[in-house]
């Protein structure tokens, strides 16, 4: 049993691939929690789908397609933010808009694209086991900055996701901390391609808050039992992608889904876990 | 809650006139309050109460005309624009009026204290561990009362307090109202339910997008104001009476008929 959990480690890209698998776990589940109780899951879907584009134009050059990610990300997410407020068009009406149009641009940047060879599986369904020692370093101070955005903005996160008018009333500037919550979306979502790709990213952000969300009765619960889902999902993954050869996201995504389902059938017999933290 | 009344406040809205894209929402309000008021304001559905509310609380721009107050304002939303997906505590939501623009400030032992008395000064500090969800609607208004306290506010603005709430919970929630203008607080309540109106507010502000009257409710209340608010319901609603110091009595038909305005 000891030789089954430690023998993959013996290779520097699975340690690797652990660091990555368990940032990916913590990090999408902690700003998962504001996604599923802002309800914006189509938010968190459309960005990972409208990085394509810069990934592809970043294999073209010859530069890492998850940092060229970095900057399109933060990018697309103030655009889908300011299209919404500028135009009238609702939300998700502008979100869908740009999701399909950019994904679209990737997809025929991807068909035009000579003398490379871009995978395109693994840049829709994460290969973490290439990841490289550079993008170690990148997504683990992508990750610091998360963890200090959240920190320092946490309550008025809170306060604008359960009341935005009451927010506005106290002081705090509801846009600037919107945006900041976007632009902290996209630094996760970038995280999380890696491990999960493109089109599964949604389930490490999703599904692991969603099943904290049914256990934990207050919201810092909510983050911090999904991250601790969310870590296992991705672990157990990373196993079950290195063991059976099967692509680490949908294996990391399977084992998510596994849980929600487990959680949510069997939920008549757990009890609501309090977290002592405050909000 | 010393800190909170050590000011009189004062409210002053002048010529005050808010246009949308297609209709004027206000036009030309203009009014004056001071600390230890309990203001009512009535009107129907789209009158102009939550604009109102909106533009004093600084959320909305006036297209023309003035707000001025000195104190501290709070504001307690309809429960309609409240995220009731996030799940919070009593406790949450109270230590969120100890928030406030600086990101950096983190609530400490002061905060708690403040967030204690302001819970108990609502009657809900033993139930501070209940999450909002598993409360009644009367509570959590009490709730949100408690979270303008502990923001040590002195003029508390409440929308639609009473919608979805009990008559008793109604009373409960008056009462505690009634406790912070005796402690010189301005109290501003929009709402659409007739009912106790006059034995409930010191001043009333009858709303339909600009000021149909303004002062005592014996005094705001005729049948000209109504019929204008209302239509033809207020004339129903005007066949009754004040009776004593500020009671409405109408006939049976006639209260039926305000709840059904309440509704509409």
């Amino acid at each position: 049993m000891i030789d089954i959990l430690f023998d993959p480690f013996q290779y520097s890209f699975m340690v690797r691939a652990l660091i990555v698998s368990l940032l990916v776990g913590i990090m999408c589940p902690a700003l998962g929690a504001y996604v599923i109780t802002r309800g914006r899951a189509f938010m968190g879907d459309a960005l990972a789908h409208s990085v394509l584009p810069a990934m592809v134009l970043a294999f073209l050059l010859g530069f890492s397609p998850f940092i060229a990610a970095v900057p399109a990300a933060i990018l697309l997410a103030v655009i889908m933010g300011g299209v919404a407020r500028r135009t009238g068009i609702s939300e998700d009406t502008s979100i869908g808009i740009i999701f399909a149009g950019m994904f679209a641009l990737g997809l025929v940047m991807m068909s035009r694209a000579t003398g490379i060879t871009v995978d395109i599986e693994d840049l829709l369904l994460g290969q973490v086991l290439g990841v490289s020692s550079t993008e170690v370093v990148v997504s683990l101070g992508l990750a610091a900055l998360v963890v200090a955005g959240l920190y320092v903005y946490h309550w008025q996160l809170v306060y604008t996701t359960f009341d935005p008018i009451g927010a506005r009333v106290i002081g705090i500037k509801t846009g600037v901390v919107e945006y900041i919550l976007l632009g902290l979306l996209a630094l996760v979502i970038v995280i999380g391609i890696q491990a999960a790709g493109i089109v599964l990213v949604m389930a490490m952000l999703i599904t692991p808050a969603a099943t904290a969300y049914l256990i934990a009765r207050r919201f810092v619960g909510v983050m911090l039992w999904g991250a601790a889902i969310g870590a296992t999902s991705a672990v157990v993954g990373l196993y079950l992608s290195y063991y059976a050869d099967l692509p680490s996201g949908p294996a990391m995504a399977l084992v998510a889904t596994f849980f929600f389902a487990g959680v949510a059938l069997g939920r008549q017999f757990l009890r609501p876990r309090a977290v002592e933290d405050g909000v | 809650m010393a800190t909170s009344i050590a000011m009189r406040p004062e409210l002053s809205v002048a010529h005050v006139t808010v246009e949308r894209s297609t209709f004027r929402a206000l036009s030309d309000v203009t009014f004056n309050v001071r600390g230890g008021s309990l203001v009512g304001i009535l009107g129907p559905n789209g009158a102009g109460k939550s604009t109102l509310f909106d533009v004093i609380a600084g959320v909305l721009p006036v297209t023309r005309g003035k707000v001025d107050f000195r104190g501290a304002l709070a504001y307690v939303p309809q429960k309609d624009s409240i995220n009731w997906r996030f799940p919070a505590t009593i406790l949450d939501v109270v230590m969120l009026g100890r928030t406030g623009a600086n990101p950096l400030r983190r609530p400490g032992r002061q905060d708690r204290v403040l967030v204690r008395e302001s819970l108990g000064r609502v009657g809900l500090w033993e139930r501070r561990s209940s999450l909002m969800t598993e409360l009644s609607g009367g509570q959590r208004q009490r709730v949100f009362i408690a979270r303008a306290l502990a923001q040590e506010a002195n003029i508390i603005l409440l929308d639609e307090a009473f919608s979805g709430v009990d008559v008793g919970a109604q009373q409960e929630i008056v009462d505690v109202l009634r406790s912070l203008r005796d402690d010189g607080c301005i109290i501003m309540l929009a709402t659409h339910d007739l009912s106790n109106l006059a034995e409930r507010f010191d001043m009333v502000l009858c709303l339909h997008r600009h000021v149909c009257a303004w002062g005592p409710p014996a005094e705001a209340f005729t049948s000209e104001v109504l019929q204008e608010l209302y239509g033809s319901h207020g004339m129903n609603f005007s066949r009754g009476h004040w009776h004593g110091h500020g009671m409405w009595h109408g006939h049976e038909h006639s209260m039926v008929e305000t709840d059904t305005i309440g509704q509409a």
